[in-house]
This record gives C-alpha cells, structure tokens and sequence, in this order.
C-alpha cells in the first residue's frame, strides 16, 4: 500500500472498565472500499465514533491525509474529510429531506464566506443537492418530513446527506441493517458507484454477502482487537474469524 | 380606544419576548434567562435616556446590545449543560440580575425628583415618552417597529440555511456535528440573538412603563417568554405570536369570569397542550397551508 489516507495506530478505548477497543491498527488506502466486519458488541461503531470525535480515544493515533486529528470534535473531522452514518438512523426528523442535506452542504462546500453558507442559496449548491437526491432515489420525496419517511427510505437519507457534506472518506455503519434483497442490490450499486467518483469507503456491516462482494479487504474485530486482516477470500477462510463468529469446537 | 391601543403596545413586548425565547429553543434550548436579558436591557435603555439624556433610537439599541452580550456570555456555559439543568442554570442567571438590581443604587437629582435604579425601590423617572410629548398612537407605532423588523429578520432567517441549521441543532446534536456544524457557534450564536433581541423588548417596555423593578423580571416573566413559544408552536415565527395572543386573550379576555378565570385558565392550557401539543401553529398546519397555497399558484395562473 503505498500512502495511506487514514492511519490508525494502536487505538484504544476503555469505558469505565469495559475495553472497548483494545490497541488496532488500520490503514485505508484512498479510493479503497475496506469491509470492517465483526461480531455484535466487537468495537466496530466504537472505532467509527473515535475516528469522528464523538469522544476521544484512550490512547493512540488517528492521522488522516497526514494530519493528526486524534481528538478533534466532529464537526472538525468531517471538515478534514471525513464522513460517517449512524447504524440507528439519526436523521434531523422534523426538516424536509431536501433541509436535511442542506443543513448538511456547509463546511466543504464552495465558498467558505460567512455568508454564503449560513444563506447559501446560489443555484450550483441546489442543484448538487437536486443530483444527491436523485442519486440515492429520494428525488421524489424531497418535501417530505424526514421522520415520515418509510425505513428504507430513511437510510438512503443517511446516506445522502452526509453525501451532501461531501466527505472525501465515509464510514457507512451498518447502511444494510434492516434492509430487503432488492434494496442491498441497490446499495451495493451506489456503493461501487462511490468508489467510481473517488470516494474511499469504510464499510461497518453484518451483512456477509455484501461486504464479501463490495469490499477490496476485509479487517475483523474480536472483544475490541483487530484479529484478522486481508481479501474477502482470505478472512473467509480464516480460522480465527469462523472462531469469533461461530464459536470453537469443543473436542470430545 | 386607549385600552386598545395599550394593549397593542403590551402585545409587542410579550411577541418580542416570546420570539426571544423561540431563537433559542430552535437550537433545543430550554433558557429562562430571557428575563434576565429583559432587564438588562429595561435597566441599561432606561438610564441612557433618563440618565445620560440619549435619544431614544440608540437607547433601545444600546438596551438590545446589553442583552445580546450578555447572551453571548451565557451561551458558553449553557453549551455544557442541557434540560433540566439549563433550565435551573439560566434560572440562575435571571435570579442574579435580578439581585443586582435590588442593590444597584445610582441615581442623579433633577429638580425635586430622584432619577435612576434606586435599589430595592426601583428606577424611577424613565420619562422620555412623556417629556416629548408622545402620544399613545406614536408609542404603539414605534414599538411596533421594532416588533416588525425583528418578526420580518427571524423569517428570513427561518428560511435561510442559518434557520435550517438552528433546527437541525435542536433536533439531534450529535448528527448536526457530525454533518459539520459547530454546535459553539450554533448555540452560542442563538443565545446571543435571543439576548439582543430579549433586551430590546425590556428597553421598550422600560420606557413604556416609566418605572421598573426587579420584582417585574423574574420567573414569572422567563416562564411567560417560553411559554408564548412552546404554546403557540415552534414551527415558525407566527408561534410566538399565537402564544402571545392565546395568553393575552386568557388573561385579559377572561377577566369577566372573577374568581373563576384562574380555574379556566388552568383548564385551558392543559387541554390546549392535549390537543395541540406541538403548538397552536405547528409544523403540520404550516405544511398543510404552503401546500395548499403552491396547489393555489399554478390554477391561478392557468
């Protein structure tokens, strides 16, 4: 791998007494799509909130575009370029669809003026907006309430609107949870198609079949710790992740 | 036709206070520090004019600028709390200006008159309507500009991104931060809107009433500033409004019934909360009604 876009080195997080992440290290390369698979309860959605600065980690480092952002707040994280989703839908309920990316088309947009982006109305902005929504199928819901959006719908919102913020990287958590066949197709079509506009995907999912047929590579966690790393084929086969999965055979 | 025109005058206090209180719960605060900013800016607005003999123009800015800043400055340590707790924090806050000014003592004599905070005998003598010479008509006029430009500014603001923010700030912090809003600036930002424009009710209503006290800014009036918003619905600057009129017509337009107005008044809020819990202008009435008037646009035109 040549330059790494997001390095990660022995991250760790301990709740009270529980350790949540225990020590990982992980690199993403730019443009790559990188399953991040695990059991429940494995750290997974706890690495996506360290690396986002929803708190900060215990010990470690982040760097991202050879920036150290180990401890930067939110908002400053996805300035740098990084985007995520939340595996418990979050949207902002009470704004139409078409507010919720919006409110989302701030820090790294065109013009970083005051004005135009507290206003930001000029024409170039909502028709990105407009080309969002139709790119994740939301084209005719735009004044809609976001709360009375059905399910799946919600989740393509999730994704549109952090689309909308323009990450250079996304942490998707969990973007299949809850879904039907037919709307994991679509998800990995628009998946794939983010890599092909250049964006770098960090995949959290529970869904094997989807990770296994999106992901470049594949890193597994275990009780906080990164227990295995490599090709979808490779993790597969890996006795350590079946292990963590499917438990160990007792001998009799 | 004075009785009207008074009440007309109070209406725009109670909107400007309500819409003071409805900046802030945009962003999901719950603050009764709007009466605290209310009497900064009685206090401030009111010595400029009485005291230091300024016009009144600047003098209600001045009182708005008192507010606002002083809104800038609780908004920081109202960033580390929330709920309840804000509410007892701003609480706080209204309690210690009010506690100033039942020590504050700086008056000057004019003539065989005492001018000025008197500490626990108020500030007497804001007399600058009077002295001039104005009328009821020009009083309601002038407040009402004021009412006006800060209903026609918060609209604007409402429809812009800014507004779209706020509201996306009250709904779910951490997805606002994590689409790259700073919540410091969010929050932070409305508190002090809240304040200038808090401060600007209590500057007019100062001149208005020609005498304050403490004893008016307390939690009575923080109650009232955000139960005109929380009553009449947060939706959109029209709330406060409604809030205003719902509790105005309660009080003064139930006045016939004695003793019993306390029991109606009681009974009403309760069932008005029942049955329209997110305000009497909620976002669904608003929605039902831009929709209806956008079917309304292309028939006309046709």
């Amino acid at each position: 791998m040549l330059t790494p876009m997001l390095t990660i080195d022995r991250l760790g997080k301990d709740f009270g007494g529980i350790r949540a992440v225990a020590g990982v290290n992980l690199r993403v390369a730019a443009n790559e799509i990188l399953g991040l698979i695990g059991p429940n309860g494995s750290g997974k959605s706890t690495m996506v909130n360290l690396i986002t600065g929803v708190f900060p980690p215990t010990g470690g480092r982040i760097t991202f575009r050879e920036e150290d952002i180990t401890g930067w707040l939110p908002h400053q994280v996805l300035a740098a370029g990084i985007g995520r989703t939340f595996q418990n839908i979050r949207l902002f309920r009470g704004l139409t669809v078409w507010q919720n990316l919006w409110v989302a088309q701030g820090a790294r947009a065109a013009g970083r003026g005051f004005f135009r982006r507290w206003l930001a109305t000029d024409r170039e902005r909502l028709t990105q907006i407009e080309a969002t929504l139709d790119f994740c199928g939301l084209g005719n819901k735009r004044d809609e309430l976001a709360g009375s959006l059905a399910f799946g719908e919600q989740r393509r919102l999730e994704l549109a609107r952090i689309l909308a913020a323009d990450p250079e990287l996304l942490l998707l958590d969990e973007p299949a949870a809850g879904m039907n066949v037919a709307e994991v197709g679509e998800l990995r079509e628009r998946i794939l198609a983010l890599r092909g506009r250049g964006k770098t995907v960090v995949l959290i999912e529970h869904h094997m079949e989807l990770v296994m047929t999106v992901a470049d590579r594949v890193a597994v966690l275990n009780f906080g710790e990164k227990i295995c790393e490599g090709s979808p084929a490779q993790v597969q086969d890996d006795a350590r992740v079946r292990e963590a999965y499917l438990g160990v055979r007792r001998e009799r | 036709m004075d009785f009207y025109v008074s009440l007309l005058t109070l209406f725009g206090f109670r909107i400007l206070l309500g819409l003071s209180a409805y900046v802030v719960i945009l962003t999901g605060q719950i603050s009764l520090a709007q009466a605290g900013f209310y009497a900064l800016g009685a206090y401030s607005a009111g010595a400029a004019t009485a005291i230091w003999g300024w016009p009144i123009a600047p003098a209600i800015l001045l009182g708005a600028v008192v507010g606002g800043f002083f809104g800038f400055l609780v908004g920081f340590p109202a960033l580390r709390v929330r709920g309840l707790f804000l509410v007892i924090a701003t609480l706080a806050f209204t309690e210690i200006v009010r506690m100033v000014f039942l020590n504050l003592k700086y008056t000057i004599r004019v003539g065989d008159r005492t001018i000025g905070p008197a500490a626990g005998e108020g500030f007497r003598g804001i007399t600058y309507y009077f002295e001039h010479g104005w009328s009821g008509l020009q009083i309601v006029g002038f407040t009402w500009l004021f009412v006006a430009a800060v209903l026609v500014a918060l609209w604007l603001v409402d429809r812009s991104r800014a507004g779209a923010v706020l509201r996306a700030v009250g709904e779910d912090e951490l997805a606002a931060s994590s689409v790259g809003i700073n919540l410091t600036t969010a929050k932070v930002s409305a508190m002090t809107v809240g304040g200038f424009v808090a401060g600007m009710a209590g500057a007019l209503y100062a001149h208005y009433a020609s005498y304050v006290s403490q004893e008016d800014f307390g939690v009575l009036l923080a109650t009232f500033a955000i139960a005109y918003p929380l009553v009449g619905g947060t939706g959109s600057v029209l709330g406060p409004v409604a809030g205003v009129l719902f509790f105005s017509l309660l009080i003064d337009g139930l006045r016939f019934l004695g003793d019993w107005r306390n029991l109606l008044f009681g009974i009403l809020i309760v069932a008005m909360m029942n049955l329209r819990p997110h305000g009497l202008i909620d976002v669904g009435l608003l929605r039902r009604l831009t929709l209806r008037a956008r079917r309304a646009r292309p028939a006309s035109q046709a």
